[in-house]
């Protein structure tokens, strides 16, 4: 019988073939931590009496969440991270460098990889056809010390998506449709697997955008194809010699079946507070917004803010409101230099960070305030995560980042196309 | 050993049951221990007892792969988790902590209701409400785990992964 993308890479690291549900242990080809998750990692790693990483080389700690530092508390786990990676002759990802799964998505991950990271997105690298998958920090310690992991195979989910996306729809709503259709919980201990001519014609920043989101509906990994597209990401990230065409079985066995007509879809919102509270921009009605957010991992790559400045070009951000960006990784920054585009934001109004996570995760660089209203293209929109647990996040894609920033309230940005 | 049930509804975050503010405390875990659950449950951890249950519905600890969510329901003397279902790399976190996270029927239970885990027998007494609620045994992988108190632990004994 035929097997699934993550049947298949996992099989092929555990050295026989794996069913889903069995638990297998499977070695890792990349592990990574953040700053938020490192520390405790490298105390687990010293709990376990263990000194020497098993592959240094392929050992990455970046620190993106704290960049640069807002507290001593935090400048000091960023020593502390610096010097494990020193004495152990691993990697650091300092300060600017940008998001973990951003610069990984660059210059790491290749199709067929086992990745693990201790931070829930790390699924991002499931775009480049990687088995990539968050863990906590001591799992990702045990990855660190034997190069290891074990893992309950998962039973798959096919997502195929169908048709031609219409103007002002992109990745990010037909993973937001997605989380809205089956829930916040609708693919836990699963794996999505995304297939059709949409995703096919997708290039790698919507496919990114996608496998990072496959979390927030409970999955542990949101796989794509290896195919052409793939090889053009990688030939463009300078490392052509990585691509490896990989493919599902056309026999493989799936837990079930989703349909997606890509025509049908239109600009969609995730409400507070929960991911799966998605409504469509026709539903929306009137949302004043005080604070636009455009960035983070799911978010934050060139064609974003391509997509952001083409929008907002000769445009003013409204007075009511801010418009925070924060670039994914220094690449995309310098990227976004040359072509103009940090130049367009700025002159419109925006506020440009270094890269970095940003205002995600509420540790700084925008945290919102009581009442506050933000329209967020980042993963998650949890109650109290980017600050007062009395503030609303709304999140959408760059597009209706843009629009509403022009608006200062949630606007349909195919208007602007 | 028995002990008080604290009841949360469905959809609890880790963001929930430590927010992302508190990053800065991460490497203070004593300190990050006192803001548990505090948006849910102001107080939560001056009122909680050792040898308490957290008691959710679905999704119990979805999101942020923090887990320092696992570790400061520890640290306040949570005996046990209960909920309808879990996220799956919270779930990972308690057992790699040695904190059982049981699947089971949790509409069954009360805001302080005083039950006790029986987790060789897969069952839950609640002696408030005279009631015996059963679940299926436990993954054989995360009684191994749970039996060598953790994933520390197991593999500083087996310097490996010695799974079933």
């Amino acid at each position: 019988m035929g097997m699934t993308l993550s049947e298949k890479i996992l099989s092929d690291h555990a050295g026989r073939e794996v069913r889903p549900g069995e638990i297998a242990v499977v070695s890792v080809d990349l592990v990574y931590a953040q700053d938020g998750t490192a520390p405790l990692a490298i105390r687990k790693f010293q709990e376990m009496g263990f000194e020497k990483l098993r592959n240094p080389k392929r050992t990455i700690f970046f620190l993106d969440h704290a960049a640069p530092s807002p507290r001593f508390e935090l400048s000091n786990d960023h020593a502390f991270i610096r010097g494990f990676a020193k004495r152990t002759e691993s990697r650091v990802s300092d300060v600017g460098e940008g998001i973990s799964h951003q610069v990984v998505a660059e210059s790491e991950v290749a199709p067929g990889e086992v990745v693990i990271g201790a931070d829930s997105h790390t699924c991002t690298g499931g775009a480049l056809g990687a088995f990539a998958t968050g863990v906590g920090s001591t799992d990702a310690a045990v990855a660190m010390a034997l190069g290891k992991i074990w893992l309950r195979v998962p039973e798959t989910i096919q997502v195929v998506v169908e048709g031609r996306l219409p103007v002002g729809v992109f990745g990010k709503d037909i993973i937001l449709h997605l989380i809205g259709k089956i829930g916040a919980a609708g693919a836990t201990y699963k794996a999505l697997e995304f297939i059709g001519d949409t995703i096919e014609r997708l290039d790698m920043a919507g496919r990114l955008t996608i496998a990072n989101m496959a979390v927030e509906a409970g999955s542990k990994v949101g796989l794509f194809p290896s195919d052409e597209m793939t090889r053009t990401w990688l030939t463009r990230m300078g490392r052509p010699d990585e691509f490896k065409k990989l493919f599902p079985d056309p026999d493989a066995s799936y837990e079930k079946t989703v349909r997606i007509d890509a025509q049908g879809l239109k600009p969609t919102i995730a409400c507070p507070h929960e991911v799966d509270h998605t409504k469509t921009i026709d539903e929306i009605g009137e949302v004043r917004v005080d604070q636009v957010y455009l960035g983070t991992s799911c978010n934050g790559r060139l064609e974003d803010l391509q997509i952001a400045a083409h929008i907002l070009r000769g445009k003013r951000v409204h007075p009511g409101t801010r418009l925070i960006v924060t670039p994914g990784s220094r690449r995309v920054y310098l990227e976004a230099l040359k072509e103009g585009i940090v130049e367009t934001l700025l002159e419109c109004g925006a506020l440009i960070l270094p890269a970095g996570c940003g205002a995600c995760v509420g540790l700084h660089e925008g945290v919102l305030g009581d009442r506050e209203v933000c329209l967020a293209t980042q993963p998650r929109n949890f109650k109290g995560r980017m600050g007062s647990p009395h503030s609303y996040i709304y999140l959408g894609s760059p597009a209706v980042a843009a629009a509403t920033a022009i608006e200062g309230r949630i606007a349909d940005p195919r208007k602007y196309l | 050993m028995k002990g008080h049930v604290w009841k949360l509804g469905d959809g609890i975050s880790t963001d929930h049951i430590i927010p992302g503010r508190y990053f800065f405390l991460r490497s203070n875990l004593p300190e990050l221990a006192k803001h548990l659950l505090e948006y849910e449950r102001p107080g939560f951890s001056e009122k909680v007892s050792p040898g308490d249950f957290l008691v959710a519905g679905e999704n119990f600890g979805l999101g942020s792969s923090r887990e320092h969510a696992a570790i400061v329901i520890k640290m306040n003397g949570i005996q046990a988790v209960l909920a309808k279902s879990f996220a799956r790399i919270f779930y990972r976190n308690c057992f790699n902590n040695g904190l059982p996270a049981i699947v089971c029927e949790t509409e069954r239970f009360e805001e302080g209701d005083l039950i006790e885990l029986f987790l060789e027998e897969g069952k839950v007494i609640n002696y408030t409400r005279n009631d015996v609620v059963f679940f299926p045994p436990l993954p054989r992988v995360m009684k191994r785990i749970l039996d060598d108190g953790g994933l520390v632990e197991h593999v500083r004994k087996h310097k490996d992964l010695i799974l079933p």
